[in-house]
């Protein structure tokens, strides 16, 4: 067998189970996003159903499982609430292009810049922003409510201790949608808030004017959407890398989201990217080829043709139960002991990435700071040059380059002997401002009338300095 | 004689391989192997509070190290095995298949009510491994 027939049907059996137990884990989180951007269901669930089928062609990791995600639907609330649905659309399109592009350019290269404090910021922002959406359906509505969405959270966590074939969610749905229809307690749902797609989705231009001012509406909007979307995906194939021991093309995957972003876009979806939490499952039900990504898609869409009827009875009190659930478990509890054993400038990368999040209410821009933060961080931390003088020999230590040579200058500032050395053993130029230091301390002393012998520089640090000299 | 020892890097994990060390060392012909799980539900939260893959894997053999440090100072040869899913269930299947004699695994001593939230791993194992059992406490 080839590497593509296994990829896709090296595990049918196994495959297709999983892929049916994913299909029914992305529903409530697919309606769920939908009310978070404030678009009607269909666009989240043809979404996850596009999104799911195309990545299971053209993605890089076999098995992993992308869809409507709540880190993508965050993104897309303002532009919802400004411009409408259209623009949403386009902006979809514009992430799948700009996606495919990063990832022809490499783009997945740049994940070791990206620091775990970060990643965790990101996750965590994304938990509290997610349990934040969910408080309207919480609040305010009665009694009846509360009662539903405890109970609804008491059977998610219950459940798994004693069955874990089905998705804990999916029965804490069906047992309190069956309770409520029975009671005839006066719930708002789904169907209250929008409707259910009766058909496969088809191919449409979105209806907005193609100039300048649209772009400049949708590109701020399509980086964010390709940001937040290329760091979950790529840190989820990361993870399913490492449950599977084996390895997978991140590139591709980058580019395999762009394309499924592209083309939802054309078919009425909301952008989308990996889930880290369906993923997860996938791959502990077994799941491990392509045929389980595309029977999760496939099957959802199955289901929500079949039963739309039905989904539409489902109480918002018992999907927003399920949505708090999902916002616990993606938000790492493992982070407050992060902070309390993680060196310093750690966790305030993590802090300030949250912190950033929730103000701007863009994951986005959180991840853009933090990265930058991080790498100041690192530079400043590797910047430390220190120099010991024994009897006129000057020992130097630590890199030297842009970010070190002013403490390096400044050591030889009150030089006291008539002759020294300086010795670069456990040093390394790195670029011009470090041998433009050298030089520079080389003048200051012969000013002073002090001779000056450079010795210990290893091969690379030599031939930088001589060729720049 | 097939002694196992099940660990997981923990404090009774360290006392169980102790034990499990002692008794390979005291019996002729006893060989040990030393079964590590990870556990696939943890896998985001390693990766996340790692640096990189490379620092995860680490970890993990951080975990496992010391060990085989134990084994080695104890003159005794040790075969790894390093599973991956969930532990209780990857512990049984592999211990019946590999027809082990004797299995020494660590208990977290979880009362009542944490054994409901948590689960007990020595516990599931116990009930459902063909071979003796020795929990260490």
């Amino acid at each position: 067998m080839n590497t593509l027939q296994r990829q896709w049907f090296g595990n049918v059996r196994a495959d297709l189970l999983a892929g049916i137990v994913v299909g029914l884990a992305l529903i409530p989180e697919a309606l769920a996003f939908a009310f978070i951007v404030g678009v009607d269901p269909r666009v989240a669930l043809y979404a996850s159903f596009t999104i799911a089928v195309i990545t299971s062609f053209v993605g890089g990791r076999p098995g992993l499982i992308s869809a409507a995600t709540g880190a993508m639907a965050l993104v897309l609330v303002s532009l919802m609430a400004d411009h409408g649905l259209q623009y949403v659309l386009v902006a979809t399109i514009l992430t799948g292009i700009i996606q495919l592009i990063l990832g022809g350019l490499g783009v997945a290269n740049l994940m070791r810049f990206i620091p775990n404090s970060v990643m965790l910021g990101f996750v965590n922002a994304l938990g509290i922003m997610i349990f934040i959406t969910q408080m309207p359906y919480l609040f305010g509505s009665g009694a009846m409510t509360y009662i539903f969405a405890a109970a609804t959270l008491i059977l998610v966590y219950a459940v798994p201790r004693f069955f874990t074939a089905i998705p804990a969610p999916l029965i804490a749905i069906v047992v309190m949608t069956t309770i409520a229809l029975l009671s005839g307690v006066k719930l708002q749902s789904i169907g209250d808030l929008g409707t259910m797609p009766n058909s496969l989705p088809t191919f449409f231009l979105p209806d907005i004017p193609l100039n300048f001012e649209t772009l400049k509406i949708i590109l701020p909007y399509s980086l964010a959407l390709s940001v937040v979307g290329l760091l979950e995906s790529l840190l989820t194939s990361q993870v399913l890398d490492d449950m599977t021991d084996t390895s997978s093309n991140k590139n591709r995957e980058a580019r395999g989201q762009g394309i499924a972003n592209f083309i939802t876009g054309f078919f009425g979806g909301m952008a989308g990217c990996a889930l880290i939490g369906q993923s997860m499952i996938n791959i502990k039900s077994g799941g491990r080829g392509r045929l389980s990504t595309f029977t999760a898609g496939v099957f959802l869409m199955f289901l929500i043709i079949v039963l739309g009827d039905l989904v539409i009875k489902i109480p918002m009190p018992v999907l927003a139960g399920v949505m708090v659930m999902v916002s616990m478990t993606t938000f790492n509890w493992g982070s407050f002991k992060f902070l309390r054993s993680a060196p310093r400038s750690e966790s305030l990368v993590m802090l300030i990435t949250v912190s950033i999040i929730l103000y701007t209410h863009n994951l986005a821009i959180g991840v853009v700071i933090g990265v930058i933060l991080s790498a100041l961080f690192f530079v400043a931390k590797i910047s430390r040059v220190n120099v010991t003088n024994e009897l006129g020999i000057y020992k130097i230590s630590g890199p030297l380059f842009f970010a070190s040579t002013t403490k390096f200058i400044q050591a030889f500032d009150e030089v006291t002997e008539k002759t020294i050395v300086i010795d670069f053993e456990d040093s390394q130029l790195w670029d011009e401002s470090a041998v433009g230091a050298i030089l520079k301390v080389r003048q200051k002393l012969a000013d002073k009338g002090i001779d000056v012998t450079i010795r210990g520089l290893n091969s690379s640090s030599e031939l930088l300095y001589e060729k720049l000299l | 004689m097939k002694v196992a020892v099940a660990i997981d890097g923990s404090e009774n994990a360290m006392r169980a391989a102790e034990h499990a060390v002692l008794i390979v060392r005291y019996l002729p012909d006893a060989e040990l192997e030393i079964i590590f799980v990870a556990d696939l539900s943890k896998a985001m939260d390693e990766r996340l509070h790692t640096y990189s893959p490379e620092s995860m894997s680490l970890r993990r053999e951080q975990k496992v190290h010391p060990v085989l440090k134990m084994a080695e100072d104890a003159n005794i040869y040790a075969e790894l095995t390093m599973l991956k899913g969930n532990p209780s269930q990857e512990i049984i299947k592999h211990v019946n298949a590999s027809g082990t004699d004797l299995l020494v695994i660590g208990s977290r001593g979880l009362n009542t009510l944490q054994e409901m939230v948590l689960g007990s791993v020595s516990h599931k194992v116990l009930k459902n491994v063909s071979c003796p059992v020795t929990v260490v406490k």
